[in-house]
């Protein structure tokens, strides 16, 4: 707090009038953006906070004194840092700024096509909104307006529309700048200037939606939006994004009960003003053919029978009354439903066998979560202010995009050093500038520096003692980065056997009084509880077993996250499926209850940081509830009443009951694992997911899945000497369990690593290789 | 009656004027071993005192350009000769650089040694293939006779030079599109700040000069700050090349002091065309505001071009006869800047692409006097309005075509076409109607 109390102090202030107004801001601070200080809105096109200048439209001309010296021409004042003893004339006080304005519009009208009552813009468009302001009302252009062929797609998800284009650069230096992926251009010169591609490097950024969005015309558009709708006749509400932990504010766009299209929200604090493909895009699972509308029951037939809810619940209450039975709640579901399984577990099945982590994990990660990640305070601002950000188990372009962009942001400019684990230079790792070290070889942190761990560090056991052994020893910040949306939020409300809700260890006695009193009970399970891999095996245990389990809860898990005979485990045992669409897991459920997607629902998702983002239903229309309500009704059809009848006043039970203040539970610390060591044609195999993957949730959407990164196995050069293949050629890798054949990309790794994506085309590895790392055998296919 | 003072051109009758030998025998390379006798700030100072200034254009002081590289910084410095001589008009780099290419390597080692560059590049126009080669041929030469590379002279000054091809576009003549043309970017105007000086070639202090400007180095040093101010006049010192063109007797080069007139001028090139009068001239280009048979008698040099409303510019001086139509020079002048406009900012990029259909329709007769004051309208519109100075450049010939000729626009609207016979203007031979 003191050093940011005088570096606030150090800030010189510059005091300037515009339009007869005096207005002070910080040293440093543009024209255009003191004006809008004072309320004076200078027309811009190019402008835009985030991104350099460019001083590249001209309409923002302003006329400029300093000290009574004044500038012989109107300046853009986009570009112009703001300087004592400076008089700003804007169009409203200038003449020859009204006029310079007025004619740079005319020109930008010039070759711009009347299209737009057919364009998606219209109605929201910076250029018909500026052209009203401070245009003239007719052209005097007479002559033949510039042609091109509409619309050129520039990636299976971006279109171009050269005619419209007013050539500001928002998108190339978006590209550039803020995402590091310089895959667009201005090419050709004069008036047939355009935005174009490389020949081979198609525009596969995954946040190649903001430039759409940010796009001052209709120049860009969505391939899913284009002429589907009119701004003016959508329904936006503000809205959290489902599909990561990185916490991005969004703005829903529904009309007549459909999503047409989403966009980034603003929030300087975490997502700025962008977000990634998958979060703007991704949202056709929700109406996809496989979706569930009605309960069902199985019948003896064996098939799945559409029923009422009042049945439903009957059949799911008889399967589970009176049952040893688990509840696994997958990381997707929301803060509050994920409560709703929490307190359901507890009070309904009067047992602590809950886990959330659909995905490869340990006791040793239980602890971590409970002793550090569910306390961990790191921030987005810690990341602006680190000197060093180190990387574990952890892919941040892929796995948390909004993470990467801050990084990235920094190393821009120089000022942070990022070191990662990564087997291998990745793109995202290209663009940071990592380092590659293990974790044993990392030093020189300080207390400004942030340790991010990833989920995955939980697949290799001792990777998490090791990485806070670093933390430790350097006094750096922790943050502990899980991929899906949802894990913090389900570690809050703890949907984990070791956590009650707010931290509370389901150790402690006074932490279970805490919460059974708030829950109106006389006692709390005190068992220890059970993680999803031992509940999935006690599932397959003969019932007479006194460890076996008769029946289970599951919301949203897909069992290849998990194991490759996760599914097997689940055969013979009694299943009540919350699912939004036909899955694995529906196929084998006994009662399926359809619930709400992120749309149709309210709730709110605790990003990485922990930071709250709560959202409202966007589609009021649906019938759809959200789990916790279906959890409500199910419990009292037990007759163990979890008194959550809504998502409000779930939401109102949780902010009573607050944070544990008591006694942690002290992190539990595994021995690291020695590494594998291989030979001949073995490697060892590191994976994670790319973004754009064959992910559940990006359904539907064939032109987001279109600029998905083609699936390549990546060896170093050593071994791919030694198969005697080059980039592109087909290699073998295997195991016991089976084989995938993937393409072959030379990296800078060690000779005895291959990475591989764990989920995308030609490339799953848990289905086909039964495992997403360890050692495989590595032939030329 | 001024005199002609060949300097830069003095060797450019003997036939090997272009080899090293050839150079050399007319005293060439004397400066660098002075040169590098002083202290570069000596150098410095010696080019302040002469108040030499640059050639391309703009007549920014040379020796102040060189004094704004940061020293001591510990950072490369970089010297970039712009060759990239492409204004309508303009033809005195080149000529010089075929037939003299070493007074320009000369005047590059004693530049870089100034401001402590050891990497000096010429960006140089690609199409000239002849002058490409011909320097080329020269910085070899240089090389082979240590006047390049590493400790040149024996007095432990390193120079590389790079020779470099642009592929042909006006805008990289304008410095910030040249540095990223140079770098391997697509050429267009950077925002300034940061200067050159400051952040030029990858973001090091870069001094970037006309040929001219640092060919003229070397005969400053080995004749002194006097010798060099008893030409021209009080702001604007020394010799340049004078270029005359168009329906003149003997067209080509004429070094002279700064200051001469048109009327000198053209007595010593025997005069307009055969038969003819001068109608308009441009003093430095087509960038510059036109002249006409009035100003003959201004004296060429910064000050007088400019109090006369135009500017120097590359002193390529067009002569244009009473045959010529000014609205067709006009529109073919406009043709070329539409075609060379960049397109980073929307005046410059749409206001040709508008100018060129306006001059077009007018040219044909359309219109009416109010689409005078459109077109008008229109360059006040985009002077001064744009990135670069481009734009300024494009306008000029039709503010001040109009200024002095508008009863000739408005006679194409009378006549409903160009009254003008477009066969008379030509400089070959009459062809039998």
């Amino acid at each position: 707090m003191t050093t940011e109390t005088s570096t606030a102090v150090e800030i010189e202030m510059i005091t300037i009038v515009i339009d007869g107004f005096e207005i002070t801001v910080p040293k440093g601070t543009l024209v255009i953006r003191a004006a809008e200080k004072l309320g004076i809105q200078i027309p811009r096109f190019c402008d835009h906070p985030l991104l350099d200048p460019a001083g590249a439209c001209r309409q923002c001309l302003v006329d400029i004194e300093i000290n009574g010296r004044a500038f012989p021409k109107p300046q853009a004042s986009c570009t112009i840092p703001v300087e004592n003893g400076m008089i700003v004339k804007t169009q409203l006080t200038s003449p020859v700024a009204d006029k310079a304005q007025k004619g740079v519009m005319e020109l930008l009208l010039i070759n711009h096509p009347l299209d737009c009552p057919v364009c998606d813009k219209g109605g929201e468009c910076p250029l018909q909104n500026q052209a009203m302001s401070n245009g003239r009302s007719e052209s005097r252009f007479e002559g033949v307006k510039r042609t091109f062929d509409k619309p050129v797609p520039i990636s299976s998800q971006v279109l171009l529309d050269r005619e419209r284009c007013v050539l500001c650069a928002r998108c190339t230096r978006f590209s550039e700048q803020i995402a590091g992926d310089p895959f667009i251009t201005l090419n050709e010169r004069g008036a047939l200037q355009q935005v174009g591609i490389y020949e081979n490097d198609p525009f596969n950024s995954y946040f190649s939606g903001n430039t759409v969005q940010i796009c001052p015309v209709g120049a860009l558009t969505g391939t899913s939006y284009r002429f589907r709708a009119r701004p003016f006749d959508l329904v936006s509400t503000p809205s959290a994004c489902e599909h990561c932990a990185s916490g991005c504010s969004m703005r829903t766009d529904i009309r007549r009960g459909k999503t047409l299209r989403r966009l980034a929200g603003d929030d300087a604090s975490v997502n700025e003003e962008w977000n990634c493909d998958k979060g703007r895009w991704a949202f056709k699972y929700v109406n996809n053919r496989e979706r569930l509308a009605t309960p069902m029951v199985r019948g003896d037939d064996g098939e799945l029978h559409e029923t009422s809810w009042p049945h439903a619940l009957e059949v799911a209450a008889a399967g589970l009354k009176g049952k040893r039975a688990a509840v696994l709640t997958g990381g997707r579901v929301t803060l509050e439903d994920a409560y709703g399984y929490s307190k359901f577990a507890r009070l309904a099945l009067g047992t602590n066998d809950i886990d959330f982590r659909a995905r490869p994990h340990t006791d040793e990660e239980a602890s971590f979560l409970a002793a550090v990640a569910q306390t961990a305070t790191t921030t987005y601002s810690d990341l602006d202010k680190a000197d060093h950000v180190v990387l574990l188990g952890f892919e941040p372009e892929d796995e948390s995009p909004i993470v990467f962009l801050r990084l990235y942001k920094k190393v821009r400019k120089g000022k942070l050093i990022i070191t990662t684990d990564a087997p291998f230079a990745s793109r995202g790792s290209l663009k940071l500038n990592a380092h590659r070290a293990k974790v044993s070889e990392i030093s020189g942190l300080t207390s400004k520096s942030v340790v991010m761990v990833g989920e995955r560090l939980a697949e290799t056991p001792g990777a998490l003692s090791a990485a806070l052994e670093l933390v430790n020893k350097s006094g750096a910040k922790i943050a502990w980065v899980p991929r899906r949306a949802g894990e913090r939020g389900a570690l809050q409300a703890g949907a984990i056997s070791n956590l009650l809700p707010g931290g509370r260890p389901t150790s402690d006695n006074a932490a279970r009084v805490d919460i059974s009193t708030a829950w109106g009970v006389s006692t709390l399970p005190s068992d220890k509880g059970r993680s999803t891999s031992e509940i999935l095996h006690a599932l397959t245990l003969d019932s007479d077993d006194p460890k076996a389990l008769d029946a289970v809860v599951i919301g949203g898990v897909d069992p290849l996250d998990i194991s490759a005979d996760a599914l097997s485990q689940l055969l013979n045992t009694f299943i009540v499926s919350l699912e939004l669409s036909h899955s694995a897991i529906t196929a084998v459920a006994d009662v399926v209850l359809p619930v709400a997607a992120v749309v149709e629902k309210s709730g709110t998702f605790l990003d990485w940081e922990g930071r709250a983002r709560s959202f409202e239903k966007a589609i009021e229309e649906s019938l759809n509830r959200s789990d916790v309500r279906i959890l409500s009704m199910l419990a009292d059809q037990l007759g163990a009443s979890i008194n959550l009848p809504t998502v409000a006043a779930t939401r109102r039970e949780i902010e009573s009951l607050g944070n544990w203040d008591g006694a942690r539970i002290t992190f539990d610390k595994s021995a690291i694992t020695p590494e594998n060591s291989v030979s001949g044609n073995e490697a060892i195999l590191t994976s994670w997911r790319q973004l754009l993957d064959l992910g559940t949730l990006q359904g539907g959407e064939d032109n987001l899945a279109g600029t998905a990164r083609p699936a390549t196995a990546h060896i170093s050069v050593g071994r791919a000497t030694k198969l005697g293949v080059t980039d592109g050629d087909l290699i073998k890798i295997s195991n016991s369990f089976g084989s995938i054949t993937l393409p072959v990309e030379i990296s800078e790794m060690n000779d005895s690593d291959i990475w591989a994506p764990r989920n995308s085309i030609n490339s799953q590895l848990m289905a086909n290789l039964g495992a997403v790392q360890g050692v495989v055998t590595v032939v030329k296919a | 009656m001024t005199q002609l003072t060949p300097v830069l051109s003095a060797n450019w009758n003997d036939s090997d004027s272009f080899t090293i030998a050839g150079y050399k025998r007319a005293g060439g390379y004397a400066a660098v071993t002075k040169a590098l006798a002083m202290q570069p700030d000596e150098v410095i100072q010696l080019v302040k005192d002469a108040g030499l200034r640059g050639r391309g254009g703009a007549g920014f002081p040379t020796g102040m350009k060189w004094g704004f590289i940061p020293q001591g910084d510990n950072k490369e410095h970089y010297l970039v000769v712009n060759a990239d001589e492409s204004e309508p008009g303009t033809c005195k780099d080149m000529p010089l650089l075929l037939a003299n290419p070493h007074v320009l390597i000369e005047g590059m080692i004693i530049a870089s040694y100034a401001i402590r560059a050891n990497h000096a590049f010429i960006y140089l126009r690609g199409e000239v293939v002849h002058v490409f080669r011909r320097v080329q041929q020269a910085i070899e030469d240089a090389c082979a006779a240590g006047l390049l590379g590493k400790n040149i002279g024996g007095k432990g000054f390193d120079l590389e030079l790079t020779l470099h091809a642009g592929a042909g576009a006006y805008i990289c003549g304008e410095e910030t599109a040249l540095l990223d043309s140079l770098e391997g970017f697509r050429g267009q105007p950077r925002l300034r700040p940061p200067f050159p000086a400051i952040a030029g070639l990858y973001a090091k202090p870069t001094v970037v000069n006309n040929v001219e400007s640092i060919a003229s180095v070397p005969a400053i040093i080995n004749n002194g700050v006097e010798w060099f101010n008893s030409m021209g006049t009080e702001k604007s010192k020394g010799f340049t090349l004078y270029s005359l063109s168009g329906h003149v007797t003997n067209p080509g080069q004429f070094e002279a002091p700064l200051g001469i007139t048109l009327r000198e001028l053209l007595d010593l090139a025997g005069g307009v065309r055969k038969g003819h009068q001068i109608k308009f001239w441009t003093p430095g280009g087509s960038s510059t505001p036109m002249f006409t048979a009035e100003h003959l008698d201004i004296p060429l040099d910064y000050e007088g071009v400019s109090a006369a409303g135009s500017m120097l510019g590359t002193k390529a001086l067009q002569i244009f006869d009473e045959t010529t139509c000014v609205l067709r020079a006009a529109l073919r002048w406009t043709e070329f800047y539409k075609h060379e406009s960049c397109g980073k900012c929307t005046p410059c990029r749409e206001g040709t692409w508008w100018l060129v259909q306006m001059l077009k329709d007018l040219e044909a007769g359309k219109g009416t006097e109010a689409d005078l004051e459109k077109l008008l309208d229109l360059c006040d519109n985009i002077a001064g309005r744009s990135f670069c100075a481009l734009a300024d450049g494009a306008v000029a010939p039709i503010i001040s075509s109009l200024k002095y000729f508008r009863d000739e626009y408005i006679a194409h609207q009378t006549q409903g076409g160009c009254p003008f016979d477009p066969a008379a203007s030509t400089l070959f031979e009459s062809v039998a109607h």
